[in-house]
């Protein structure tokens, strides 16, 4: 098993995340993550999917996503030569004792801090999940209140667009 | 042209556009005001059935016997998920059907109104595609859309649900529309390397085998399997969805492999070197454990659907394609390794297998106490009525036996419902193929216990004059089932015996109720001629009911869960395998 990131343009349709969601369950496929948004397109949409699994089912999420009429093109995206981030917002017990060290880890990990209160702060933190993992890590002692994370985006590196080809398709079809 | 009218009269002139002839379906509220323009239709026949899964099965047998798209039509909530069942059944067969649901008016949806069901949602795993139309504007693209992707690839069913204000409201009609859809793009084309890879293996190959599918016959290919087939002197066997695509009287056909197949199309996969899986999908019913299937075979996997590829065995060669213009590449491709000099010779491999043939015959014993057995039935059918018939089938024993003991020559001529497996399909489905091939004898070979799930539709055979001829094996007993408990549970007969000694319901008096000619049968010497009765009338449906006896099973059998190496021929009876030793 290894985890495998997807990144998957759809018509930008009501409906098409049942689509999607409902495929993976049914053929027993794991989602570890899941983000969809907008693209510079506006009939197209990008989810990026992080998957769990072996290279033998990836083969068939990847064969079974790409026959949902809906789906127009996948692309797997290699860790290596793509920029892969979360956000991640986390409310901290921070009082006047500990906030400077909290405030420290902020800076340290360039995270921001977005709001303030008397015994908490809350931060925003984005990067690779190794990366929030340590600063979660890090954060634990002084109390997690409260964490909300984002799925993975991700976009691979170089000039290249995995939006172009399919867009003149789309064109083509309008 | 460009016309103002409804939503619903632009269905309707959809439907004619894209060339609908026969509609099933029963109309209710949400899909009311698309009932009143196709009241006015010279081209549409709407055939009003009795329940809604009748449609479903109906637009099954229309496609299967015609080719061509069938139609069903229902109204929101409830009408629409009575069509579930035959939506997925039409999905596991890959048959060609559209779907057009009612739904309560757009400002309703969601708020669990009279007669609502998220129908687009609860057929998502069971549509190649589906549409929820809101906007009127939208149906004559979406109807054009729908038919395409239910046609074309591998074929599939699609819904389309529509809302009633968008039936009601106002727009302007044009056609041909321009479809969207951008993520849809079937490869029909076989890659040429793949296709020259196979042809090398095919003539190398000592003991090869062509494993043929119902996506043969999907692709009007069966002309071109022949070709293929005494081109290169391979063995066929044909799946259950796959009978008659390659003619059963051939020489070079083994039969159906599979649970109840024959020992030597069985036998033939196992031993075989190399397998040419054309149009099919490795389905468990075929291939038993998975493991222990064709151990010693390469693949070579020719389909259109590329995610079946690989999905359940491992394809050496995989190709993408339909199978017609797979089957054409092939036959050029073996052709030229035989001007090369390289041609396959599987003389030592077909010693063994007609061995398998003539050892190992499909059979069945006769009862002692001179009541009817089921086999033989089904064998007179198949003499009598002949190989230009079509013949439609339940799910059960009656299915296999009709798999088994009719003689099929021509492709498409068996219509029954394969991978669903669903009990029922066999009337409704018949009366959707004898309206599509009108010309033609349509027998339903159907359980009692399947048909007493859809047999109302006999009443709209009947009143649409759509003179199908039903043979109900009675045995009394839902007879799979009751095989199982003979089998694996002891004898155990848990609910499974339908108490046919009494008679309830009286399938004669049935058959008579709903305007049909009833005829019953219980002793072998008067099968022909109650056969022969029911071939001469032509104007009503017959039905005959065929009581026999309940203990007879189907042979052979590979028991769910083993290999197929563990077939039996019978009961504890193992065929011997080892009268051979290949190279």
């Amino acid at each position: 098993m290894s985890r495998h990131t997807l990144s998957v343009l759809v018509e930008n349709k009501p409906g098409v995340l049942a689509r999607v969601a409902s495929l993976f369950s049914r053929r027993g496929f794991n989602i570890d993550s899941l983000a969809v948004g907008p693209t510079e397109h506006d009939d197209v949409s990008r989810m990026t999917i992080v998957v769990n699994v072996a290279e033998l089912p990836l083969e068939q999420v990847t064969k079974q996503l790409n026959k949902l009429v809906n789906v127009i093109k996948i692309v797997e995206l290699d860790s290596s030569q793509s920029v892969q981030r979360e956000l991640t917002l986390i409310k901290v017990r921070a009082d006047a004792d500990t906030r400077s060290n909290v405030l420290e880890l902020v800076q340290l990990f360039r995270a921001r801090c977005v709001d303030v209160a008397t015994d908490a702060v809350t931060i925003e933190v984005t990067g690779t999940p190794d990366k929030l993992d340590a600063f979660i890590r890090v954060l634990e002692p002084f109390g997690i209140k409260e964490l909300v994370q984002s799925g993975m985006v991700a976009i691979g590196r170089g000039a290249r667009s995995i939006t172009d080809r399919s867009l003149r398709a789309l064109d083509r079809s309008a | 042209m460009t016309e103002e009218m409804t939503g619903a009269q632009a269905l309707v002139r959809a439907l004619e556009q894209v060339g609908v002839d026969t509609v099933f379906g029963i109309p209710g509220g949400a899909i009311l005001p698309a009932y009143d323009p196709l009241y006015d239709s010279t081209k549409v026949r709407h055939v009003l059935v009795r329940h809604e899964q009748g449609a479903g099965h109906a637009a099954e047998g229309y496609a299967q016997a015609t080719g061509r798209v069938g139609v069903c039509m229902a109204t929101s909530g409830p009408g629409a998920t009575n069509l579930v069942t035959a939506i997925a059944d039409a999905y596991m067969d890959s048959v060609p059907i559209v779907a057009i649901t009612g739904q309560v008016a757009a400002p309703l949806i969601g708020t669990d109104a009279f007669q609502e069901a998220d129908i687009s949602g609860i057929t998502m795993p069971i549509t190649k595609h589906n549409f929820l139309v809101t906007d009127a504007d939208d149906i004559p693209r979406i109807i054009a859309e729908a038919f395409h992707i239910a046609s074309t690839g591998r074929p599939g069913p699609v819904l389309v649900d529509i809302s009633k204000d968008a039936l009601q409201a106002t727009t302007v009609f044009s056609w041909p529309p321009t479809m969207r859809l951008p993520g849809y793009r079937p490869v029909t084309r076989p890659h040429s390397k793949q296709i020259r890879e196979a042809a090398r293996l095919m003539v190398e190959a000592k003991r090869p085998v062509l494993y043929v599918g119902g996506g043969v016959h999907k692709a009007r290919a069966s002309a071109e399997l022949a070709q293929l087939a005494e081109l290169t002197g391979i063995p066929v066997v044909t799946t259950l969805t796959a009978r008659g695509t390659f003619p059963d009287s051939h020489a070079q056909h083994l039969g159906m492999p599979g649970m109840h197949g024959t020992v030597a199309a069985v036998g033939a996969l196992q031993r075989s070197d190399l397998i040419i899986a054309l149009g099919t999908r490795f389905d468990d019913r075929v291939t038993g454990r998975l493991d222990t299937f064709a151990p010693l075979a390469k693949i070579i996997h020719a389909d259109i659907d590329p995610a079946e590829i690989s999905k359940n065995r491992h394809a050496d060669v995989p190709i993408v394609g339909d199978c017609r213009e797979v089957l054409t590449d092939l036959v050029g491709a073996v052709k030229h390794e035989h001007a090369e000099g390289h041609v396959g010779d599987y003389t030592a491999w077909w010693t063994v297998l007609n061995g398998y043939k003539s050892t190992y015959p499909l059979g069945y014993d006769i009862p002692d106490d001179g009541s009817l057995s089921p086999q033989y039935v089904i064998e007179r059918l198949s003499e009598i009525v002949g190989p230009e018939a079509y013949y439609l089938a339940g799910v059960g024993q009656h299915q296999m036996w009709a798999a088994q003991f009719i003689g099929y020559e021509n492709p498409g001529s068996f219509i029954n419902s394969g991978g669903a497996g669903t009990m029922g399909f066999a009337v409704p489905a018949a009366m959707g193929a004898k309206m599509g091939v009108p010309d033609a004898t349509v027998w339903a070979i159907d359980g009692d216990g399947c048909f007493q799930m859809t047999n109302q539709e006999l009443a709209t055979c009947a009143l649409e004059g759509v003179p199908i001829k039903v043979a109900v094996i009675n045995n009394g007993n839902l007879g799979m089932v009751r095989q199982w408990q003979t089998l694996f549970y002891n004898q155990r007969y848990s609910s499974t015996d339908l108490q046919s000694p009494r008679r309830i319901p009286d399938f004669v008096k049935l058959a008579e109720a709903y305007g049909c000619v009833g005829l019953r049968c219980e002793r072998p010497e008067d099968v022909d001629a109650t056969i022969r009765k029911a071939m001469e009338i032509n104007d009503v449906p017959v039905v005959v009911d065929f009581v026999v006896h309940k203990d007879a099973m189907v042979w052979p059998m590979v028991a769910a869960g083993t290999g197929n190496d563990e077939i039996k021929i019978a009961r504890d009876m193992a065929p011997v395998w080892d009268n051979e030793e290949e190279s």
